[in-house]
């Protein structure tokens, strides 16, 4: 399964960045193999409409979950249309939150 | 002639210098354009009979998903990411669109077409002599500048032109002051008010356009705006002191001119001195 | 961590003087000055800055003369009349849409970014603030208000603050709105003025239309006392408190004659403690929030 969490930093190590439009980078990682690629966030420096951005590139990725702290109303309406899942509220270090996640804690 | 009233700080007495020079000059055949479309007060002052409403529209994309082929051409192209394209559903956000029409040219099955959507209203009404013409924009919508031009573009030449501006100094205070003769900008004699005056007078100095001071509550604060009034040779038009009476007469709504002969008389003493000034 | 927004709808009614006098008063705050046209909240907070950060603004379109064509094609198609005749940028109308670029068949047009203002990051004798300013003419105000709230939560965060008091700017446009999305709580200060009511009926619209609570304090209540009566019924009807009625008050303007925030200039004043009650009124009420 193909994960996106919105991170501090660009390695496991890093936090979960509690915003989604404007966070610093996004993780993707295939819980299977734990491969993982760390992607610099372009919409935290957008004009405007910074989380419909995110959900393009989140969406384009072709992701099945997205974990972060909290979304706003227009990254909500952007996801209503694909089948992403959506978790929110969750904080921690990006490896804990994984681990958490296949363990099926979150 | 068009006259702007202006400042940077909001609540020194633009509304209240505009309408009031407004009511002192009505001879003149006056037109009142109120350009302060996020909250507009001028017509609390003078209660027009409303003649016409019109809604403004600005255009939104809108995409037929039956000749959309999801290719992101148009969520690409968007500078302001109104647009989002999932796999199999296209959504607008017509809040954060700016109408440039640039969706529909990257298109290349044509499957966008815009339409409009509604952003707020232009009044027009008549209180005595006066045309008043005001636009209001529609609570959650972002963008003032539209209506604002809407309302510019019903201005009348041959008549004076008093435009009522909003506070601040970015894009629809340039946008209400642009094309004018002449502008106003209120202060009050406190850190607040220079502060923001000098901001304004730069944004002003900036579009060239000949200025002058109007000093309200004027015995309420120090001496530092004059100073640097005179410092930068700006031309202060008229003070204004603070007055219980005018501030009463204001919180119920009421223009002071019609009880205070003597402001009216200054109102046109200034009023003369702005055409001189126009002529030079 | 709670936010909390002092918005007026109207200008002048007070705002940034009870915002300055709310973050003497709260502890563990960070304030941030998101009126980023005309900025007052320093005059009385007296920041030093730590550090400044660059606002670009929205990108501008640029003609390379040697390339261009003078076809025609940009000017007809950009929906600002921002291209001029003879092939000039006007800066204040271009939004940097990306059209023209689209359209040139000599691709002579480029995007550049432009410094639009600064964000700064303080320290004050209260605590941490954050504001900025917009150079004068700028467009785009509710960028910066969103990028200025931005460092701020990341100070707050680093530095685990209970509440971020953000100074909102007038109006009801941009710059307003990014002032009052994703904020817990939003304080309306208004004034007893035909004006003032109409102004913050809008405001209110507006916050109802965001998830965040309505307050109001009606300043100089007692300028107007009709009109006063019609605020409260007004917030009764819309089920909105009201924290507290401050009179007018010589004071206010003597302490911003001198750049000083009231609860230092006259601590034991009267105002001081009334807007110290109105403060933990505020706090009590949204306690389980």
């Amino acid at each position: 399964m193909k994960i996106c969490l919105t991170s501090t930093g660009n390695n496991l190590e890093s936090f979960l960045d509690p915003r989604f439009g404007r966070c610093n980078y996004f993780v993707i990682v295939d819980t299977d193999t734990m491969n993982f690629k760390a992607i610099k966030n372009d919409a935290s420096e957008a004009r405007s409409g910074a989380g419909v951005k995110a959900a393009q590139f989140v969406i384009n990725e072709g992701v099945d979950v997205l974990i972060t702290g909290d979304i706003g109303p227009n990254a909500k309406m952007s996801f209503e249309s694909s089948n992403i899942k959506i978790i929110t509220g969750i904080e921690g270090s990006i490896k804990e939150i994984i681990e958490n996640f296949k363990k099926e804690n979150i | 002639m068009i006259i702007s009233i202006a400042s940077g700080k909001g609540g020194v007495g633009k509304t209240f210098v505009s309408t009031n020079l407004a009511l002192s000059i009505e001879e003149e055949n006056v037109q009142f354009l109120d350009c302060d479309v996020e909250e507009p007060n001028a017509h609390i002052f003078l209660k027009p009979q409303i003649e016409l409403i019109e809604p403004v529209n600005v255009l939104v994309p809108e995409v037929n998903e039956n000749k959309c082929t999801y290719c992101n051409k148009c969520s690409e192209f968007c500078a302001y990411n109104a647009i989002l394209v999932s796999p199999k559903k296209i959504v607008i956000f017509p809040e954060l669109c700016h109408s440039c029409g640039g969706c529909s040219l990257v298109c290349t099955v044509n499957a966008i077409k815009e339409i409009p959507f509604k952003i707020g209203n232009i009044y027009k009404g008549k209180y005595q002599n006066i045309d008043l013409i005001y636009g209001e924009l529609d609570v959650t919508r972002p963008l003032a500048v539209p209506i604002i031009k809407e309302v510019k573009k019903r201005i009348d030449k041959e008549k004076i032109v008093i435009v009522d501006c909003p506070p601040g100094a970015s894009c629809p205070v340039i946008e209400s002051v642009k094309g004018s003769d002449f502008v106003i900008l209120v202060t009050e004699p406190t850190p607040f008010g220079l502060h923001d005056l000098k901001i304004a007078v730069d944004v002003i100095s900036g579009l060239k356009i000949p200025f002058g001071v109007i000093i309200n509550r004027s015995d309420i604060g120090n001496k530092d705006l004059w100073d640097f009034l005179e410092r930068k040779n700006i031309t202060l038009l008229l003070e204004i002191p603070f007055n219980r009476r005018i501030a009463e007469f204001y919180s119920n709504g009421i223009p002071v001119i019609s009880y205070m002969p003597n402001l009216k008389e200054k109102f046109k003493i200034l009023f003369e001195k702005i055409k001189m000034m126009v002529k030079k | 961590m709670k936010q909390v927004v002092i918005l007026s709808g109207k200008g002048g009614t007070g705002k940034t003087s009870l915002a300055a006098a709310f973050a003497a008063i709260e502890k563990n705050c960070i304030v941030v000055d998101c009126d980023v046209d005309a900025p007052d909240l320093h005059i009385l907070m007296k920041p030093k800055v730590i550090k400044t950060k660059d606002f670009y603004g929205l990108k501008l379109a640029s003609i390379d003369k040697n390339k261009c064509v003078q076809c025609g094609s940009c000017i007809n198609n950009c929906r600002f009349e921002a291209i001029s005749d003879d092939y000039i940028v006007d800066p204040v109308s271009c939004e940097g849409c990306g059209v023209c670029s689209l359209v040139c068949p000599a691709n002579a047009i480029t995007y550049i970014d432009k410094k639009a203002g600064e964000i700064y990051i303080s320290e004050t004798k209260y605590g941490p603030m954050v504001h900025a300013l917009l150079i004068p003419g700028e467009e785009n105000s509710g960028k910066l208000v969103t990028m200025t709230r931005f460092s701020a939560n990341m100070v707050a965060y680093e530095e685990k603050k209970d509440f971020i008091i953000i100074d909102g700017a007038p109006g009801i446009g941009c710059p307003v709105i990014s002032s009052v999305s994703n904020t817990n709580f939003a304080i309306v200060i208004t004034e007893p003025t035909e004006s003032g009511l109409h102004d913050l009926k809008r405001v209110i619209e507006l916050i109802d239309n965001f998830n965040s609570k309505p307050f109001v304090i009606i300043n100089k209540f007692d300028i107007n006392n009709e009109k006063t009566l019609e605020i409260k019924n007004y917030c009764e009807s819309k089920n909105i408190s009201v924290l507290g009625e401050i009179p007018f008050d010589i004071i206010f303007i003597k302490a911003m004659l001198e750049g000083a925030n009231i609860i230092d200039y006259s601590p034991e004043s009267e105002i001081s403690l009334l807007i110290r009650k109105i403060w933990s009124k505020f706090k009590k009420l949204t306690e389980k929030n």
